[in-house]
Parts: C-alpha cells; structure tokens; sequence
C-alpha cells in the first residue's frame, strides 16, 4: 500500500486530502503542530477506509528538527504534500515584524526546510511525488496581502526550481494555486461562489493531477486566465489600482 | 461569513453569521465568546429550530471515532451525516437502530430532534440507542451525558432542538442486518378505516408506515397504502441480489435543479399524482424484496426534491394524536378535504410509547403533510392547531415553523420542566434559535 505524508495536516484542504486518498487505500500519515488534535482525523481514516494513519508531530518553524522528523517516520512516504500556511493580516504585519516573520516562516521558510530535507531523499531513491499547496497570491503582488503574496511567491519559484532539478531522478513536483477554498483561513471573508473551491473539489484535483503528472494546477479553471490577464496588466497601471 | 440560511422547507429564510470549526478547543472557544448562537447540522429539518441570527455550523466536525464491528457500536462527531454512517456500517453488516425518512442528516440533528422511522412502535427513537455523548454546555464544560449520567441534561438534549448546548460526541448502538434488502409488503386500502385496522393487523412488523390520499371524499375518504417491511435474511435474496447482499449497485441521482413556479402544485396537479401513485399498485397486495434506500429514503433519489414547492417555501405539518383519538385525525382530514389543500407527501404512521421529556413521540397516530406556503395557509394552521390542541395531540418542533407559543406551552406537558434545565445549561440565552424566541421557551 502506498503512503502519502500530510504536512499541516490540521488544515480543512489537508483533511479532504487524506480523505481522497484514504479513499484509494493510501495509509496516511499526518502531521501537524498540535498532535491531539490530529487523533479524531486518525480515527475516521482508520474506521473510513480501513487504512493506517498514524500523527506525528511537526513544527514547520522549527527548522533543526525537520531531518530528524522525517528519519523518524515509520515508512518513506511516497507522497509528500505541504499543506501549511498562514494568511496573516496584512496591516498588522506592515507595523508589526513579528507577525511579517510569522507569514514568511509558515509560507516560505518552513516549507522550504522540510521539502529540502524530502527531495534530497526521493531524489536519492530515484522516486516520490512533492505536492506543494502554495496560492494565486503569488502570481503578482497586491497592497492587500502582498507579504503573504511574496511568501508564496517565494514558494512557487522554489517548487518549479526543484520540479527543473529533481525530473532527471524521475521525482514528479507539482505546484498547486487552489484560488479561493472555502476554508477556516478564509471563514470570515465573503467569496465569490463561482471562484470559490470546496476543500473537497481541491482534494480531488490534487488526487487526479498527482495520478496524471501535472506540473501545475490551478483548481478552478478561470483562475488560470484571471491571473494571466493579472500578470499582464503593465506596471503603470497595476500600481494605480486598488486590488 | 454573512450567510442566506434556510431549512429543508425554504421557510423562513435569514441573513445568518455562520462559522464552523473541527475542533473541540475551538468549538469551547466560540461557545464562551459568543451569545444568542445555535448549532446546526446539515438544515434538513423544516421549519426554523436549526435558524438564528448566528449559526454554528457542524458541518465539517465530522469524523468517526470509532466503530465495533463485533457489538456493533459507533461513535462519532455531531456532524457527520447518517448517508456517511451507512456507507460505512451497511457492508459491515450494521444498520441504524432508528432513521428518520432522510439520510441526510447529522447525528448531531438525530439526537436534537430525538427523530422517529417506521420502526417507533417497536425499537423506540433515536434517544433510545445512545449509550453517551459530550454535550458542551453554556459555560464552555463538556458534560458526558447518558440515561444513567447526568440524565436531566441527557434527557433535555433529546429532543432538544440544540437549546441544551452544542452536541459534539454521539456513541450509539447499531442493528445486526443479514443482508441490505429489506422483505416489504404494500397494502391498499379503500379508506382511513380499513387503514387503522391494517396497522393494528400488520404491527409485529418491525416497519411500518401508510401514504395517505387525503383529497378523497365520500366511501374512499383515507383511501392509502400501508407498507411494511423486515430486513431480508440471506434465504429471502433472489440469485442475484444473493451475491453480494450486503452490497447496493450504485444509482444515478435525479435532481430538481431551480425552485419550480408555485402554480404547478394545485388542487388538480396533486389529485393526479396521488391517482397515479395510488394507481400504479393494480394488486391489493405487492410483496417484493427491494434495496433498504428506496425503502427508507424514497424521497431522497430526487435531490432537492423541496425546490417543487417554489421559492415561498412549504411548511411541513406533522402532529401526533393520543391512540384513543382518532376522530381527531378523520377531523382534521376532512378539514383539509374540505379545504381542498391536499398535499403530495401524507404520512401516517402510529407511535409506540414514549418515556422521554420533550420528544416528539407519544402512543398514537402521527400524520405529517406538505403545505406550499400561500395566502391563508398560516390562519388554517392556526385551525388545525386548535384541532390537535382539542385531541391532546402536539406537533413536531422539528418540522415547525410558525405555531404561536400558547400552542406549545399546551401541548408538551413537560415544557416547563425542560425549560427549567435548559436554564440551568444554557444561562443568558448563549443558545437561542428563531423557533425558541417564537415559543418563547427559553
């Protein structure tokens, strides 16, 4: 049985995620700040699908740990996907550096640790897939949220950067840009339902474009044009715009 | 987020803040910071118990917990739906103690309207196959509570419409199944009459319930069909249900995609379909071994099936008459004979006793009807009210969405006492629905 390893698993896009896969008979493991909390998650997979979960703990901030937590799992999981983040609010962290280095840390920094740590090891094995959940707020920076914009900016660059590097070792990297999911990160914001992902909905795409090979996949489609005729906006304009 | 809520019925409709978590810790944070809030499940009861200002969603607390397949136990979140449990439990060889006439509700919504299935008069409510659950009450504590543990707490959840606090955790007792078929047995009869005297005839059988034509006068006034039915055991399979009788072939599913225009559902629009219903039996008696779904949940192969009845909503009318009454019933058909507002869905079904405080359920007769919302339809409820009221009869608050609160307070002969404990439990209102404002119960 293959294995897919859960990286924030806590999260409401990670739990549709183990679920597709536990659907497909992939033991999953699940990782996450707050282990406890990870325990009911573990039981409904178990009791679901008839599969093995087990929680491990992870901090993605604690960066001298990461080696040492991946050697730790029980099995090298096959799939590997990095589901943590954190929006932050955008105002607090122009005043305030602790909150800016809290939303590079779980967007950039941390994901960027522990992948290190995971492709060195399917690179060396010749296998694995790298799932990295990064965001359309990467694609251009915006007043309203361009430090956890340039976060995932960062994030993108380094995943298509190691996708370039790990396809001779036959190491598939795919990069994720859901747009809006209806999430507990986005609960208090009012979304536009036809631009708006069930956690779900992205489950399944991710599920379908790891067994395809995708390199890139934006959930629901018109996003992938949004962001085309965002990113060619000229920069005299864009600057003007309130966005 | 802002939020368009509505139950099953589409009425009322209400702008509603909504958040939902998946944790315990967050779910006791919400509950301390906030007031006049109510829990809610999928919205699959009618009227506007499961409505506030502010709504919990439940929704995504929804894992199973744990599942023993040797006594047939599970234990789950409040907010994973009974078409999920099934999923899991039916291949297994389990089946729920009690289902309501849907799959798609929470168990969380289970437990908050102690919900009945054509199996009452035999195995009781759903309240009747708990073993225990954590209830987090006003002041943020999680109270395990059973029928032999903080019963007050326990026995005002039941039923409760939420009012107690917010239910998280459920473990419940599961029914040994042999196969996922279930024996029916569909009988006509030529009026209310001869359908009484059916039930009585046909009540060792486990599940039972009659489709009621209520538009019939004259010698045919009543005229219905009464299905019964046990789970088949292996023997009773055809060769090829036989292969895998715990396995259902997979269904397309149909759908009403958009809110039909109110004037398709009139006097002669449901005198037709109740022909062809009635009609399509050409025998006095079918008997037939079909899948548990259309069985237990015929309404829901149609998704959306409620959009039929336009976008002013229906109100579903479902009250329960004392088993010595039942003049009250042929009153209160023939009132909406006469009235000539007949409905698509009549249900009867009689009830076993019931011991509980503020369930639904009592020995007697249980009808429930559809009524499209319209001019007038509020003020000949408030007559049928008056009927149940003069009958001993109450109706049911999870299908309720406007009776006047003397209605309530008169017909529930423990109301005082469940609203002494949901006090205790729920002080300051942090818990508060349109249906409890309207009754005015807390």
């Amino acid at each position: 049985m293959p294995t897919v390893l859960l990286l924030g698993a806590g999260s409401d896009m990670a739990v549709a995620i183990a679920r597709r896969f536990a659907a497909t008979q992939y033991n999953v493991q699940l990782a996450g700040r707050q282990p406890a909390a990870l325990q009911p998650l573990q039981q409904d997979l178990q009791v679901r699908y008839g599969i093995t979960a087990t929680v491990h703990a992870f901090d993605a901030t604690a960066y001298d740990t990461h080696a040492a937590f991946y050697a730790a799992l029980p099995v090298q999981p096959d799939i590997t996907v990095c589901a943590f983040g954190y929006l932050g609010d955008q105002e607090q962290a122009q005043e305030n550096w602790a909150e800016t280095a809290r939303i590079l840390d779980a967007n950039f920094t941390g994901a960027v640790s522990i992948l290190n740590v995971v492709a060195n090891a399917y690179e060396a094995g010749k296998a694995g897939t790298i799932v990295g959940i990064s965001s359309v707020a990467g694609e251009r920076g915006r007043q309203s949220n361009y430090i956890y914009g340039s976060a995932k900016a960062g994030f993108t660059a380094y995943l298509s950067g190691l996708r370039n590097r790990l396809f001779r070792s036959g190491v598939h990297v795919m990069s994720v840009l859901p747009g809006f999911v209806n999430t507990a990160m986005t609960q208090h914001l009012t979304l536009p339902p036809l631009l708006t992902a069930q956690p779900e909905l992205v489950a399944n795409a991710v599920f379908k474009a790891v067994q395809r090979k995708k390199n890139v996949l934006f959930v629901k489609w018109p996003w992938k044009y949004i962001m085309l005729i965002i990113k060619l906006i000229p920069e005299f304009i864009f600057k003007k715009l309130r966005l | 987020m802002q939020k368009r809520l509505a139950n099953w019925g589409n009425y009322p409709a209400i702008i509603s803040e909504e958040s939902a978590y998946t944790q315990e810790e967050q779910l006791r944070s919400f509950v301390v910071a906030h007031h006049g809030f109510i829990a809610r499940g999928n919205g699959r009861c009618y009227g506007d118990a499961s409505l506030g200002k502010h709504s919990l969603s439940m929704l995504k607390y929804d894992k199973i917990l744990s599942f023993d397949t040797v006594a047939g136990v599970l234990e789950t979140q409040a907010g994973v739906t009974l078409d999920q449990i099934l999923d899991i439990i039916v291949p297994k060889g389990w089946f729920l103690p009690v289902t309501p006439g849907t799959k798609f509700i929470t168990v969380g919504g289970a437990v908050a309207s102690d919900v009945h299935g054509k199996n009452h008069h035999m195995e009781g409510a759903f309240s009747g196959h708990i073993t225990e659950m954590d209830v987090i009450t006003g002041d943020g504590a999680t109270i395990t509570c059973s029928p032999s543990l903080h019963t007050d707490l326990y026995w005002a959840t039941c039923g409760g419409m939420g009012l107690t606090g917010v239910i998280t955790r459920v473990k419940f007792g599961l029914k040994k199944i042999e196969t996922a078929y279930i024996k029916q047995k569909q009988i006509k009869a030529r009026n209310l009459e001869e359908v009484i005297r059916l039930f009585d005839e046909y009540k060792h059988y486990t599940y039972s319930m009659a489709w009621i034509d209520c538009l019939q006068k004259g010698d045919s006034f009543g005229r219905s069909i009464l299905i019964v039915g046990e789970h088949a055991t292996k023997a009773e399979l055809n060769p090829k249900q036989g292969q895998a009788p715990l396995q259902l072939p997979a269904k397309p599913r149909l759908t009403v995609p958009f809110n039909l225009p109110s004037f398709i559902l009139n006097t002669f629009t449901v005198k037709a379909f109740n022909w062809l219903y009635y009609g399509k039996n050409f025998k006095k008696e079918i008997n037939n071994v079909v899948p548990y779904e259309p069985f237990f949940y015929p309404l829901d192969a149609i998704l959306h099936w409620n959009r039929g009845y336009g976008k002013a909503g229906f109100i579903q009318y479902q009250f329960v008459l004392p088993l010595e009454q039942k003049e009250g019933l042929v009153a209160i058909l023939r009132r909406i004979s006469e009235k000539g507002w007949g409905s698509f869905l009549a249900v009867l079904k009689v009830f076993g006793q019931q011991d509980s405080l503020i369930s639904f359920p009592m020995e007697g007769y249980t009808l429930a009807l559809d009524f499209p919302v319209r001019k007038g339809l509020f003020a000949f409820l408030d007559e049928l009210d008056e009927i149940v009221l003069q009958y001993g009869g109450r109706l049911y608050l999870s299908k309720d969405a406007r009776m006047k609160q003397e209605v309530f307070w008169k017909s529930y002969p423990n109301a005082r006492r469940f609203a002494e404990i949901v006090n205790t439990y729920n002080p300051g209102k942090r818990f508060e629905s349109l249906q409890s404002e309207r009754l005015h119960i807390i």
